[in-house]
C-alpha cells in the first residue's frame, strides 16, 4: 500500500525557508499569498493487510523517526482510503 | 580522565575532539564507533560536530538510532557524562537526551564564525571551573543551530537552571546582533535536568590553543575533567 506522509513546521514555530519562500513570491508579483510553509513529502510503501493498519504503522513511523514532534507536525495518506 | 569520542559515518571533528582532549588537555581519550556497542570505560562520552549520516530527514535523526547510542542512552540514565558538540547537541536532542530541537538558522546560511557565549549556570560538571557570567569566545560553523522548544518547557528549564549558555557580545550583553542564528533565548547550550548531559552549538575543542584564536574551550574540558 503506498502512503503518502507530509511533514510541516509546527505551528507557532519559526519557520525561515517558508518565509523566504514567501517573500520571494510577493517580489515576483503574487501579493495575494501568505503563510507560506516549507516541509517535507515522503512516499513509501507498506504491506498491511488493511487501510486501518497501515495508518497505524505509518503512526507510529512518523512519531518514531519521520517526523520530530518538537517542530513539525506530520499527516498521511494511505491510497486506497 | 577516560573520554570516549563517538565517530559516526560523517563526523567531522572526531579528530579535532581527541587532538585537543589528548594532546592538549592531557586525558586519556579513545576513539569510539558508531557500530560498536562498547564505550570502553569512558567516564565522558563525546558526540562530535559533522554532519552524521549526512543529517538525512533531520539533523542527528538517523544518528540517534546507531548501535553506540543505545550505550550511551543507558549511560546517560546512570548519571554517566555526555557531552555534545554542534551536531553532538543535534543528536542528543533528537535522542531526547536533551529538550528541545535544533533548526534552520534565521538567515538560512551557514555561519561560520567566532561568537561570545555566557555562562548562566556554573553549578553544572560542565561549568564548574566558570563563574556566572563570565563570557566565552568560541568558534560556531552551522546552518542548523537556531534552538527550539515549547515555550512552556522553557520557562521550565529556565527555573531548573538548565540553560547553560546565551549568545551575547564581548561585555556578556544580549542582543538581536549577537544571536547569530535567531535562537529562542539565546540559547546557545542547554542540560538535561540531571545536569550530567550536555549539549553546545559552540566548538570548545576548536579553541583550546592561543595560536588558533583562543582557549576558552579549554575551561568547558577543565571543569569536566576536575570532576573525576
Amino acid at each position: 500500500m503506498q502512503v503518502k506522509v507530509f511533514i510541516t513546521p509546527r505551528k507557532g514555530i519559526l519557520d525561515p525557508q517558508g518565509r523566504v519562500v514567501e517573500q520571494s513570491l510577493r517580489t515576483l508579483g503574487f501579493k495575494d499569498v501568505t503563510d507560506v510553509k516549507v516541509g517535507k513529502y515522503i512516499v513509501l510503501n507498506v504491506a498491511a493487510p488493511s487501510v486501518a493498519a497501515a495508518r497505524e504503522e505509518t503512526k507510529r513511523m512518523c512519531e518514531r523517526l519521520l517526523a520530530n514532534p518538537n517542530i513539525e507536525d506530520f499527516s498521511f495518506e494511505v491510497e486506497g482510503e | 580522565m577516560k573520554w570516549g569520542v563517538v565517530r559516526f559515518p560523517g563526523s567531522l571533528d572526531d579528530n579535532d575532539a581527541l587532538y585537543a582532549l589528548a594532546e592538549v588537555m592531557e586525558q586519556e581519550a579513545a576513539l569510539l564507533w558508531h557500530k560498536d556497542t562498547s564505550l570502553a570505560g569512558a567516564e565522558c562520552v563525546l558526540l562530535p560536530g559533522g554532519f552524521s549520516y549526512g543529517d538525512y530527514l533531520r539533523t542527528g535523526a538517523i544518528a540517534r538510532f546507531s548501535p553506540i547510542m543505545k550505550s550511551v542512552e543507558k549511560f546517560a540514565a546512570d548519571g554517566g557524562l555526555v557531552i555534545g558538540t554542534c551536531n553532538g547537541f543535534q543528536i542528543l536532542c533528537e535522542a531526547h537526551l536533551l529538550p528541545g530541537a535544533l533548526t534552520r538558522n534565521r538567515s538560512l546560511a551557514f555561519i561560520c564564525e567566532r561568537v561570545h557565549v555566557r555562562v548562566e549556570n556554573e553549578r553544572t560538571p560542565f561549568t564548574r571551573a566558570m563563574r556566572r557570567g563570565d563570557v566565552l569566545k568560541l568558534p560556531i560553523k552551522h546552518g542548523e543551530g537556531l534552538y527550539v522548544a515549547p515555550e512552556t518547557e522553557l520557562l521550565q528549564m529556565e527555573e531548573r537552571g538548565q540553560i547553560i549558555l546565551r549568545y551575547c557580545d564581548a561585555d556578556g550583553a544580549e542582543s538581536e546582533a549577537a544571536n547569530p542564528n535567531g535562537s529562542m533565548r539565546a540559547i546557545a547550550g542547554v542540560a538535561n535536568e540531571r545536569f550530567n548531559v550536555f549539549g553546545l552549538m559552540p566548538h570548545p575543542e576548536h579553541a583550546v590553543e592561543a595560536m588558533l584564536g583562543g582557549t576558552d574551550g579549554r575551561k568547558i574540558f577543565e571543569s569536566i575533567a576536575g570532576r573525576a
